[in-house]
């Protein structure tokens, strides 16, 4: 996994709350047995006025013009912003790929659903809650700023505006560790076999059917 | 003195391997559900790696997403979607996992699959790469969705590092009235909490009208728990989830059964336990529920009239509202009964199984699919579900009523294989998601129970069901 350690980058912002994963990469997408090359359909059925179909080159398709990742102020952001409960729905990691793949590589919003949350980590995008107070002043500092951009320190657990200003978001730990090294969370649970050979053979006595097959 | 804990906090601890140094615990999984969908990356990451499933035997998948609903002797025409599912046969052939194939009776969606077979038994950790892994809770199982990164940790591990969720009780007290059905439970309960109410909870489904449901009652509800924003939701075993489990091909036999039944019994929150959060709910005052917009919580009882923007004070909520409208192409105060449909969808995780179909059947009543209504599908859940309702003659109420009788699978819940919705067409579906394009591109759902979505197709337009001549309420046991 990338890690990731700081970024100072372009905003781009999707004014919409639930924003769901359906939306992010829509379904027919998910065929692919790949985790790459998402990039061109994030957002599609926002982002252009066709329908999207797997496999197809995207360049010629019509676009809406007034989706902000179309309108040229915003071409080349690294960080999303959006309102509350951003990536609920369905569990597609495809969502997190689409995202990463596009360029973006941290999503700040009120709040996320949980899967898609835990999702960001194990791929090198940074999700970061913040109030929707903030959330709210940093869409109008936007609006009101072309070129905007915010800078993220992930060890420090900082985001500066361009007035200097630092915000501070809460993160766990273990993720941010992870994140910040860039580890192989699996390797790291091997480490715990031994506990889980144990914890297997006491099962095995006190509930012998979970292990029937 | 002995601590009081809430059935969520018996299922954690019984599965927790230890903690880890950072405060989150090493979780460990007892069965992992995989379709041809969230699992591809994760097969060729554990290749990639080197690394062989921990406990094969804890494994069992079955595509649903991608396979089509119609003839299947010519196998699947579509390229990608042949190509995803026989990469799920060759990956569960190459690493020796039992899988219920297309071509096979117990094929089926993935979530009626696990606790028909008995798969999914009570006490387990359950995963799967899918988001309405929720729907297992019903079995007092701890269930919950994951990504396919984590697909893959457990195959290699056989557990999750995963913190703890709160504890959040949601509590239906009183009876639901007679043609009122789980569905319409989980819909007034989104509507109250809102799709992000159980974020960061595990939500235990409690009270008198909760225990009052069927087994498959219990899963429609768990099911849309994430639709509340709540990866797991559960119910307490009784005696009704014992009898469901009894005899099913992977449930325990002999003696064993005997021993699980008395550790089974255990899985209830204590008297007096604690809940982070509580709400309450009077199943009484529940009519059926229809959606109206693009997130499951702008719902409203069947008698109700669509939202004006105006009367919304909130700005981003006033937004949101026209947005919707919009898209549904709907007029701010209409009523809900005035909106007519071109298609009906009866089946999806949610609504495909045995006593859905049966309550569907019992609407019909000898008449006819509205001609207004250019298809009316359903689809079930699973093979045995089909085959247990041909036994019971209710494929031929559906089709003699003017309906389609399909393959089991996902089909129009997410419009993956050919079944969707046209551009702009009004849909009266028994899924779990009205989100923009979910059924096909400007497609517009409407989430109902199956009694309702087979009354809409009748009438060509949303109707109250419990107002129907022949309402019957199959939840109830
Ligand atoms: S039926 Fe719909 S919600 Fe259920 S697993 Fe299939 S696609 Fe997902």
């Amino acid at each position: 996994m990338d890690a990731f350690t700081t970024l100072n980058g372009l905003v781009v912002p999707i004014d919409r709350a639930n924003v769901d994963t359906d939306a992010i990469i829509p379904k027919q997408f998910l065929k692919s047995v790949k985790r790459s090359g998402f990039g061109p359909n994030l957002f599609d059925e926002w982002r252009y006025l066709d329908v999207g179909e797997p496999d197809q080159d995207n360049s010629g398709r019509p676009v809406n013009s007034e989706f902000a990742l179309n309108l040229p102020r915003f071409s080349g952001a690294q960080i999303l912003i959006a309102r509350d409960n951003f990536g609920c729905g369905s569990s597609r990691e495809h969502a997190v790929w689409a995202l990463h793949d596009y360029g973006i590589r941290v999503v700040i919003a009120p709040s996320f659903a949980d899967i898609f949350y835990n999702n960001c980590f194990k791929n090198g995008v940074l999700p970061i809650a913040l109030s929707a107070d903030e959330v709210e002043r940093i869409f109008k500092e936007i609006d009101a700023n072309e070129g905007y951009q915010l800078q993220v320190d992930l060890a420090a657990q900082h985001v500066t505006l361009p007035s200097g200003e630092v915000i501070l978001f809460e993160i766990d730990n273990f993720r941010k560790e992870c994140l910040l090294q860039g580890l192989d969370e699996i390797g790291l649970s091997l480490q715990h076999a031994d506990a889980v050979r144990d914890y297997e053979a006491k099962r095995k006595q006190e509930a012998p059917w979970l292990f029937a097959s | 003195m002995m601590l009081k804990s809430t059935l969520y906090d018996k299922l954690w601890n019984s599965h927790q391997v230890r903690e880890t140094d950072e405060g989150a615990s090493v979780l460990y999984i007892d069965r992992h559900l995989v379709h041809e969908v969230t699992s591809p990356q994760a097969f060729e990451g554990l290749r990639m790696a080197g690394r062989k499933p921990w406990r094969a035997d804890s494994v069992l998948a079955t595509p649903d997403h991608n396979v089509p609903t119609t003839d299947r002797s010519k196998g699947i025409e579509e390229t990608v979607a042949r190509i995803q599912v026989e990469t799920l046969d060759s990956n569960c052939n190459e690493f020796g996992l039992t899988e219920y194939k297309m071509d096979d009776p117990r094929q089926g969606i993935v979530h009626v699959v696990g606790p028909e077979s008995g798969a999914t038994l009570p006490g387990m950790t359950v995963v799967c790469g899918d988001s309405h892994t929720s729907t297992h809770g019903a079995l007092g199982a701890l269930s919950f969705g994951i990504g396919t990164s984590e697909v893959e940790h457990v195959l290699a591990t056989q557990c999750l590092i995963q913190k703890k969720s709160k504890n959040m009780l949601v509590e239906v007290n009183g009876r639901l009235r007679d043609g009122v059905s789980a569905k319409d439970m989980a819909l007034a309960i989104i509507g109250k909490i809102g799709t992000a109410g159980g974020t960061g909870y595990a939500i235990e489904f409690g009270g008198e009208a909760v225990r009052a449901l069927s087994i498959e009652g219990r899963m429609t509800l768990c099911n849309m728990t994430i639709e509340a924003g709540a990866r797991a939701g559960m119910v307490a075993v009784d005696e009704k989830t014992i009898e469901y489990v009894r005899g099913r091909t992977y449930a325990p036999k002999g003696e064993q059964w005997e021993q699980a039944k008395v550790a089974w019994l255990e899985l209830h929150s204590d008297d007096g336990a604690e809940f982070d959060r509580v709400v309450t709910i009077d199943g009484a005052t529940i009519e059926p529920q229809v959606t109206w917009g693009t997130s499951p919580e702008m719902v409203l009882p069947v008698s109700g009239a669509v939202p004006r923007p105006e009367d919304e004070a909130d700005g981003v909520k006033r937004g949101n509202i026209e947005r919707a409208l919009a898209y549904m192409g709907l007029e701010g105060g209409q009523a809900i009964t005035t909106i007519k449909l071109n298609k009906v969808f009866i089946g999806s995780c949610t609504n495909s199984r045995i006593e859905d179909l049966r309550d569907a059947a019992a609407v019909i009543n000898g008449r006819h699919v509205a001609a207004s209504v250019n298809q009316a599908l359903v689809v079930p859940g699973s093979g045995l579900v089909k085959r247990q309702a041909e036994a019971e003659g209710l494929d031929r109420i559906f089709i003699e009523a003017g309906f389609e009788w399909r393959e089991p699978g996902c089909s129009m819940c997410l419009a993956m294989n050919a079944d969707r919705l046209g551009d702009g067409e009004h849909c009266a579906s028994t899924s779990n998601r009205n989100f923009e394009g979910r059924q096909g591109q400007g497609g517009r759902t409407h989430l109902v129970s199956p009694a309702m979505a087979a009354a809409a197709a009748i009438a060509g337009h949303f109707v109250d069901v419990t107002q129907e001549p022949k309402a019957t309420k199959s939840e109830e046991v």
